[in-house]
């Protein structure tokens, strides 16, 4: 077959509230179409196979790996990345108790363990330490060791749920 | 004149300046970074582990679409020399000391005569995107004469291996000999003698940000700017200057926001110093981000050693001699020499006091990723051999574990206790400071002591489960020299400006050093301004590894701010028109001892202190609020820890999982305790890895089985325990605020914690764990082996 | 490690995705969740001239209750069917297996037909669906069929789908109300692919075993269904001998594969124990 031609695919979509619209490529990943073409650097790229999940996002409300989603795949999609977590200088509650128990060191894997901790809460409210553990084993961190991140995670649980 | 220092700041748990970029997205690492015009780059990879690089063609790769540029290995040979073979030096004190012989490969920065290791770098591809670059590289064709792959390092060490590196007719690139007392009658005279193997395997830093090099070329100027995730800025700028043939005043090396290092990124990479090559030449920015698969096979490796033991004991389970034959696994380049096989052998002395000891160490070239330090260096390595080694004994003397170590550690009061052994710096090593019998209480305190553990581990066995105590002790050379620098100066806002040779990579050094300078000159830190890892804001300095910055960083700040708090003083004194022994610091500026308020405040001495017309300056003082101090450590300070842990071990799948975790720990003053805290748990998570999960696994063909994280498995939550820290502080007496490094020690034990662990835990089926990692399958065949002997 | 290009399709139907398959006559890949497909193209060890995005066919997502048969889109995502009570009520060991597949950011792509028809041998869905005997429907230029589990599977990474059929529906029994139900799974770390799994569906009638089904995954290149050590179950019942005779037929019956995982020999152990532990922990659970 010969060399398959390429026509660029234009990309709408939403992200952190406010609408984008872009053309790449079908083959731009979605972590490099918010990376590159919307200037939105705080989704970072570990691995590109899907497997670390530094580059979690919510994708219609649900955690995703980006680095493994083509941007077309977000024509249309709403997302929300760790820009758009706090409310002007007011932190989210999970990133204040990632702050106060210092959750984080060289903040590489941070976006990703936040994206992935906020919908792990939307979906179990009250969770067990346990729990957390498990379900943060999405993330991989190597500075933290975890023991903060569980320990953030479970002090801004209740705080999310009030505010729920 | 007295300048006291309340520890206002030091001391406490403050939460970290450098969050709010990073929790926000608002960090700024290299993958972030871009310039006007910027050019992505990709890199042609050997795919093979060794072989003759006949030719290279990038005809079809240069006209692929997109692609700017491409220079191959052969090509770049000839044009620069290789990158510097020895860029960390052992000092000539050391060198007159220990015998030994080494042969430093200079490795170039594109491969030309050999493709030495899968992942060796042979050509590089510049692009439009780092899209079209992959693209035009796949398009690159060259033309190999596949040779045999040394992938076994004690095989390479014999006569009928192939060679790596052909000049030298050898793979021993390195060897020497330590000894200290008389090793040959200890073992004469012994009762008992133990012999056993040990492989400390390989493994890797795997910090979740890969490398990565912005450079940009200016010709107005003829410099170069260097952006890269490095440890070491200062290093980077020192060889780039090398080889671009332009002065170091010329070139800015500088690290933006780091996602971690552990060592990986410590040293002077060639993609460090290719990229600026090839951003000059071209005329445009260049940026090259590594790839986790990059990563995997160029980002260097590390631990890989094979040791062959014998020690000496007496009925009491004292160690009198100890004798160690160990191959370090180097790969095929070895960019930082001996320093981490010279640190196994002096680690490997531990908190004991036995005093007849030899080892010789070789270094290995195999056709493996090379092996450079990763936090612990060498250390974790000792640990596996000396903590086995007590275990051992225990077991043969029918003696408990600690019982062993007591009887062998230095105590309290025999200290400070020269060891009999020079450091890598050359000087003897003393340990200044510790109490490692209490830490080992604390420990076993922590578990509920080993009575009531063995107890509950007959319960258990009698209800068909299987738990294990696990001990590893050690101690830890830290604060090594040759220097750390620090340049302190007054703004003219008042605040306090303070920078350094140090670079972060999520240790929080912005937060740490704002504590310690805040104390040092009585203001709050969010009056310190603090700057790191710019070689434009600090001309000398040289770099964060080895569990050094906490130490030689404050003392550097410490000696800078005194001599400069003299000037500050003196001008203050010469405004409040007093004498200079008259006048302190306090709330941010100079008042009059015994004078409540009139303060004159740092922001109007830094004034004063201007040179021309209407200073206020003394006679005698010269202009300007600047010091900067290198300060070179007298020798290393001494940390040292005890782990201990309770594991359960499934015999039915092979499965370990951790009961419980202690680590009591020293690391004398400390500046920050939530901090301290997250290097520790951080380094012990990392340590459990490397005992459980990670392993570079490499066939006979030397083509790596693990080269995606799907296979190099990363230890995650639900992998780690809750650790529990005990805290103990030996401040030492070598550095003004008595701090002792602590980045490495948590990576230090945990293997041999669990070596141990499980070693007790199966005891009953004579099953031992002297290597990592330890595997489930290995735990379900060493049980059955065993059941199948009873 | 960015992917080669390709040409891009987004269907709106199953037939437009069906002729776009035939037309680049198997030099065109399906996108489902992109969960494995993505990764490999990443690595270029997958680069296909093509891509069908099957994404936006809505009519491809969909759980429902049908008597006694439950019917599940091709494209229903993995974290849909997690959820769904409908599949906790009806098919409670699809609900288990579910919980073993990756993590939840994977299951918000990953989609149920995707992974069967991926047929990676360390995969729970695989196993799931010949645990509970499910079939499935797959369409291609010449119409409809259906395929059975045990006929789904041919090898690693293969299934007897043609290169141009699309799974458009996974049909599966639902479970007897009260049946005892287990997935026991051994892996390196939480959510990674098993090295060997066992699921287990048991029906109960007082001591003796009604009806007893147990699965393979991760032991060798296809889902297995355990016929000897069910029969087993079902003749001598469920009290330990019986269960430890059914544990060592299942390790007889299997042909390991021996990989950097794990060898045979150890995948064969497993095996033993994990279905032992799979029938004890499906007797264990309170109705």
């Amino acid at each position: 077959m010969t060399e398959p031609k390429m026509s660029l695919v234009d990309v709408r979509l939403t992200v952190n509230g406010k609408p984008y619209a872009g053309q790449c490529e079908p083959r731009k990943l979605l972590v490099d179409f918010l990376r590159e073409d919307l200037g939105l650097t705080g989704t970072h790229a570990g691995c590109e196979h899907g497997i670390c999940g530094a580059c979690t996002i919510l994708f219609n409300g649900e955690a995703a790996r980006s680095c493994i989603m083509l941007a077309v795949q977000a024509n249309g999609a709403e997302i929300t990345t760790v820009e758009g977590l706090a409310k002007g200088a007011e932190l989210h509650p999970l990133q204040q108790a990632f702050h106060e128990h210092h959750a984080l060191q060289c903040g590489f894997c941070t976006p990703g363990m936040l994206m992935a901790a906020i919908d792990f809460l939307k979906v179990n409210p009250a969770p067990t330490e346990h729990e957390v553990r498990e379900a943060m084993s999405s993330v991989i961190c190597r500075c933290t060791g975890y023991q903060n991140i569980v320990k953030a995670i479970l002090a801004a649980a209740p705080k999310m749920r009030a505010s729920a | 004149m007295t300048i006291a220092t309340e520890s206002r700041y030091v001391g406490k748990p403050m939460v970290r300046r450098e969050d709010k970029r990073l929790l926000t997205g608002r960090g700024q690492y290299i993958a972030d970074f871009t310039l006007p015009r910027m050019l992505h780059a990709a890199f042609v990879r050997s795919p093979v582990a060794h072989a003759r690089i006949k030719s290279v063609d990038l005809s079809a790769a240069r006209a692929a679409p997109g692609v700017v540029y491409a220079l191959s290995g052969p090509e770049l040979a000839k044009i620069v020399p290789p990158v510097s073979d020895s860029q960390l030096s052992l000092p000539a004190k050391w060198k007159s000391q220990i015998q030994h012989k080494f042969l430093n490969p200079q490795q170039p920065m594109l491969a030309h005569d050999k493709a030495r290791h899968v992942g060796e770098a042979i050509a590089i591809v510049v692009a439009e995107s780092r899209y079209a670059a992959e693209d035009a590289a796949e398009l690159v064709a060259v033309d190999f004469e596949p040779l045999p792959a040394v992938v076994d390092a004690e095989a390479a060490l014999k006569p009928d291996s192939a060679v790596v590196h052909e000049q030298y007719k050898t793979n021993t690139i390195g060897e020497f000999v330590l000894r200290k007392g008389d090793v040959d009658t200890a073992f004469a005279r012994a009762k008992h003698k133990l012999r056993r193997r040990f492989h400390h395997h390989r493994y890797a830093a795997i910090p979740m940000e890969t490398r990565g090099v912005v450079a940009t070329y200016d010709e107005r100027t003829d410099s170069m700017t260097i952006w890269s995730s490095t440890q070491v800025v200062h290093w980077v700028r020192k060889e780039a200057a090398t080889m671009l043939g332009i002065p170091e005043a010329r070139i800015r090396s500088v690290a933006l926001d780091v996602g971690g290092g552990f060592g990986v990124k410590g040293h002077v990479y060639p993609e460090d110093l290719l990229i600026p090559f090839v951003a000059r030449a071209i005329g445009q920015p260049v940026k090259w981000i590594e790839d986790r698969h990059e990563h995997l096979i160029s980002a260097c490796h590390s631990r890989d050693q094979i040791h062959e033991i014998e020690v000496a004991f007496d009925d009491q389970g004292h160690i009198l001699g100890f004798r160690n034959d160990y191959v370090v696994d180097c790969g095929a380049w070895n960019p930082i020499g001996s320093g981490i096989a010279y640190n196994t052998a002096v680690h490997m002395l531990g908190p004991y006091k036995f005093q007849d000891f030899s080892v010789r160490a070789r270094i290995a070239a195999t056709n493996k990723v090379a092996n450079a330090p990763y936090r612990g260096a060498g250390r974790p390595e000792a640990a596996l051999v000396t903590e086995r080694v007590m275990d051992l004994i225990a077991q043969e003397l029918k003696l408990e574990p600690d019982e062993v170590r007591r009887r062998n550690m230095i105590r309290a009061d025999e200290m400070p206790y020269a060891m009999g052994v020079p450091y890598r710096d050359g000087q003897p090593i003393v340990y200044d400071s510790g109490d490692f019998p209490s830490l080992l209480a604390k420990a076993l305190s922590a578990l509920g002591g080993m009575g009531a553990f063995r107890k509950r581990q007959r319960e258990a066995r009698a209800q068909g489960r299987y738990l294990g105590f696990g001990l590893g002790c050690y101690t830890e050379g830290t604060g090594v020299g040759p220097f750390e620098s620090a340049t302190v100066r007054v703004d003219p806002s008042g605040k306090i400006y303070v920078t350094s040779g140090a670079c972060p990579h999520g240790q929080g050094m912005e937060t740490i050093f704002a504590q310690i300078v805040a104390d040092l000159w009585s203001v709050d830190p969010a009056d310190v301004v603090v700057q790191l890892a710019d070689t434009s804001a600090i001309a000398i300095g040289f770099g964060t590894m080895a569990s050094r910055s906490t130490v030689t960083g404050s003392a550097a700040m410490h000696d800078a701010s005194r001599r400069l708090q003299k000037k500050v003083l003196a001008i203050g004194a010469n405004l409040l028109e007093c004498a200079a022994g008259d006048v302190e610091l306090r709330k941010g500026g100079v008042g009059i001892i015994g004078v409540p308020g009139k303060e004159i405040s740092l922001a109007k001495i830094a004034h004063a202190a201007r040179p021309g017309w209407d200073n206020g300056r003394p006679q005698g003082v010269e202009a300007g609020l600047e010091e900067t101090n290198y300060w070179e450590p007298p020798t290393v300070t001494w940390s040292s820890a005890v782990h201990a842990a309770i594991v359960e071990v499934d015999i039915g799948t092979g499965k370990v999982t951790i009961d419980k975790y202690a680590i009591a720990h020293d690391c004398g003053t400390v500046v920050n305790p939530l901090l301290l805290d997250g290097q520790i748990v951080g380094g012990a998570a990392q340590g459990l890895g490397g005992a459980l999960l990670e392993e570079f696994n490499y066939d006979a063909q030397g083509q790596l089985l693990t080269g995606s994280l799907m296979d190099y498995l990363l230890p995650t939550a639900s992998d780690i325990p809750n650790f529990e820290l005990i805290h103990q502080s030996s401040p030492t007496p070598l550095n003004p605020l008595g701090v002792k490094g602590v980045g490495e020690g948590g990576a230090i034990s945990p293997p041999v914690v669990i070596a141990n662990a499980v070693s007790d835990a199966l005891r009953e089926f004579g099953a031992e764990f002297n290597s990592t990692p330890i595997k489930p399958e290995q735990i379900v065949r060493a049980v059955r082996a065993g059941a199948a002997r009873r | 490690m960015k992917p080669a290009k390709f040409e891009y399709h987004a269907p709106a139907t199953v037939d437009e995705a069906v002729g776009l398959l035939k037309r680049y006559n198997g030099e065109a890949r399906v996108l489902a969740g992109g969960q494995s497909l993505i990764p490999m193209m990443n690595f270029r060890v997958a680069a296909p001239a093509a891509l069908v995005d099957l994404n936006r066919i809505p009519s491809l997502a969909y759980i429902r209750a049908d008597g006694d048969t439950v019917r599940i889109g091709a494209m229903t995502r993995q974290r849909a069917i997690e959820f769904s009570p409908v599949v906790r009520e009806k098919l409670p060991l699809l609900h288990e297996a579910i919980s073993w597949v990756g993590h939840l950011p994977t299951r918000s792509r990953g989609t149920i037909g995707g992974s069967l028809a991926h047929a990676d041998p360390a995969a729970e869905l695989p196993m799931a669906l010949q645990a509970l005997e499910g079939e499935v429907v797959a369409r291609g230029p010449a119409g409809e069929r259906t395929i059975k589990a045990g006929d789904l599977f041919s090898s690693s990474l293969t299934t007897t789908l043609k290169p141009d059929e699309i799974l458009t529906e996974i049909r599966f029994p639902a479970s007897p109300p009260g049946a005892a139900y287990a997935v026991e799974e051994f892996a390196r770390r939480h959510g990674d692919f098993a090295i060997t799994a066992i699921a287990c569906l048991l029906v109960r009638d007082g001591t003796r075993c009604k009806m007893a089904r147990l699965a393979t995954g991760g032991v060798g290149p296809v889902p297995l269904r355990l016929t000897a050590a069910e029969t087993i179950l079902e003749q001598r019942g469920l009290a330990e001998d019986a269960i430890e005779a059914a544990a060592a037929a299942a390790a007889a019956a299997v042909d390991p594969m021996s990989d950097h995982q794990g060898s045979a020999e150890y995948r064969r152990h497993l095996t033993q124990v994990l279905t032992r532990r799979a029938v004890q922990k499906a007797l264990a659970r309170k109705p």
